[in-house]
């Protein structure tokens, strides 16, 4: 004879949801998971683990990205279906600011230098950029310009800090870790920066802008230097020149220490 | 799915975590996450808290792991190891609901029949069945779910609740007779 109550208590098995195997599988700390978005340069790949976002990359395919990920990071990555809230609610803003806000991300595995590079980069507004010699200067390091660009190179976590609005002073945008280094131009004209016009006056030695109602200098991107009509605009190649000018600089972009 | 794993099965995953636990960990998880989520959904008889359990479980687990010898992982019922953990994360879990009076357990019950995709799915029968292992005093509902829902031997269940062989059948047969009473067979339907 069956047991109708052993019979109906084995049909209570039911089965986990897999968005909640997967939260459990990256939550443990075992493997990273990731989620795919969409951006200017095509299908952007993000990591994620517990302490935050870990990994923002291109990739041909999901297989391409998890080789690059274990190769990178010596962990595993999941592809999940759902991320955790903190993450959901402010990744894609992120992205599409170039800005991290709230989002939580994981420097761990960086030096307190290559972190510190990154957080000063994340100051840099869209549309905007600033040098190497720049970024060194401002977190407290100006002999370090070469190892700036090294830890901008490195950086785990493009788009969302934004590298890219990193560049050399002399007009050239400088090397770009994602993908093609063409790259770092759709993303900077996707801000609405004219690249083009910009590289034309830092090529002709140009590297600070100022207005001769105000007497302040900026950089040419800062937005307080967009305003400046071109009647009263001023060019200046160095800050000594600005300053022997009897001009100060911007306190918003700091093109140099105030004196 | 747990559901279908065989004890072989099983021993390879040991045998693969006591190597490489980070790369074999996901395959351990799906391997038994639906034995576990199903026992802590029957125990505690609310989806949410359910998955909360099972990734509290599979956190601690892995921590666990990672403190083993290799021999160790290499032995270890991965099944009945994993309710070693779970099930004292469920009894915890009721405790402290216990101590908020605003989220009684017949509450969330009630609330959670029918809620998600899959309890809409749940039979009439399973719905009068859950409510009534609720009804059971905890060593019971453990026991029986352990031991009638997921199929794990007494001998599995003594582990996982830690309690000896013959407190446990005689905790099943309890909770299996004060079930018979609340849900007879003839009006279940």
């Amino acid at each position: 004879m069956t047991d109708r109550l052993i019979s109906d208590l084995q049909s209570l098995k039911t089965t986990a949801p897999q968005s909640a195997v997967d939260a459990a599988i990256v939550a443990s700390g075992a493997v990273d998971g990731y989620v795919t978005r969409s951006s200017p340069l095509g299908t952007l790949y993000v990591a994620f683990n517990d302490r935050g976002v870990s990994a923002v990359d291109l990739a041909e395919s999901p297989a391409d990205f998890e080789e690059r990920f274990a190769h990178l990071y010596g962990r595993a990555a999941l592809p999940v279906g759902k991320l955790p809230i903190v993450i959901s609610a402010n990744l894609d803003r992120a992205i599409e600011t170039g800005k991290p806000g709230r989002l939580p991300l994981d420097l761990s595995g960086l030096t307190e230098f290559q972190a510190a590079v990154l957080r000063k980069a994340a100051e840099i507004p869209g549309g905007q950029v600033r040098s190497y010699g720049w970024v060194a200067r401002e977190i407290g390091r100006p002999g370090a310009v070469r190892a700036v660009g090294s830890a901008l190179a490195r950086n785990p976590v493009p788009v969302v800090i934004p590298c890219h609005r990193v560049v050399r002073s002399d007009g050239h945008l400088g090397k770009y870790s994602l993908g093609d280094p063409g790259n770092k131009r759709v993303l900077l004209e996707s801000e609405g920066l004219d690249v083009g016009e910009y590289e034309a006056l830092a090529g002709r030695g140009v590297r600070f802008v100022g207005s001769d109602t105000t007497g302040i200098f900026c950089h040419p991107t800062c937005h307080q230097a967009r305003r400046i009509t071109q009647a009263h605009t001023i060019q200046f190649k160095s800050e000594r020149a600005a300053r022997k000018a009897g001009f100060r600089p911007c306190r918003v972009c700091r093109p140099a220490v105030a004196a | 799915m747990a559901t279908t794993m065989t004890p072989t099965d099983l021993s390879a995953i040991a045998q693969d975590l006591s190597t490489d636990i980070d790369g074999a960990f996901a395959a351990y998880v799906r391997a038994t996450a639906d034995g576990i989520f199903t026992g802590a959904l029957r125990m505690l008889g609310d989806r949410s808290d359910a998955e909360d359990v099972m990734q509290e479980t599979y956190a601690r687990a892995y921590n666990a792991l990672a403190g083993y010898p290799p021999k160790r992982i290499e032995q270890l019922k991965v099944s009945g190891w994993t309710w070693t953990i779970a099930a004292n994360l469920c009894r915890n879990r009721l405790r402290s609901r216990a101590r908020k009076p605003t989220s009684p357990l017949g509450d969330a019950d009630v609330a959670e029949t029918g809620a998600g995709p899959d309890e809409e799915a749940l039979s009439h029968m399973s719905a009068v069945l859950q409510a009534a292992l609720l009804t059971l005093p905890f060593p019971q509902r453990a026991a029986v779910v352990l031991r009638h829902v997921l199929d794990m031997t007494y001998d599995e269940v003594a582990w996982a609740l830690g309690r000896p062989v013959g407190t446990i059948k005689a905790d099943v047969h309890r909770g299996l007779a004060r079930l018979r009473e609340i849900y007879p067979e003839e009006d279940a339907k």
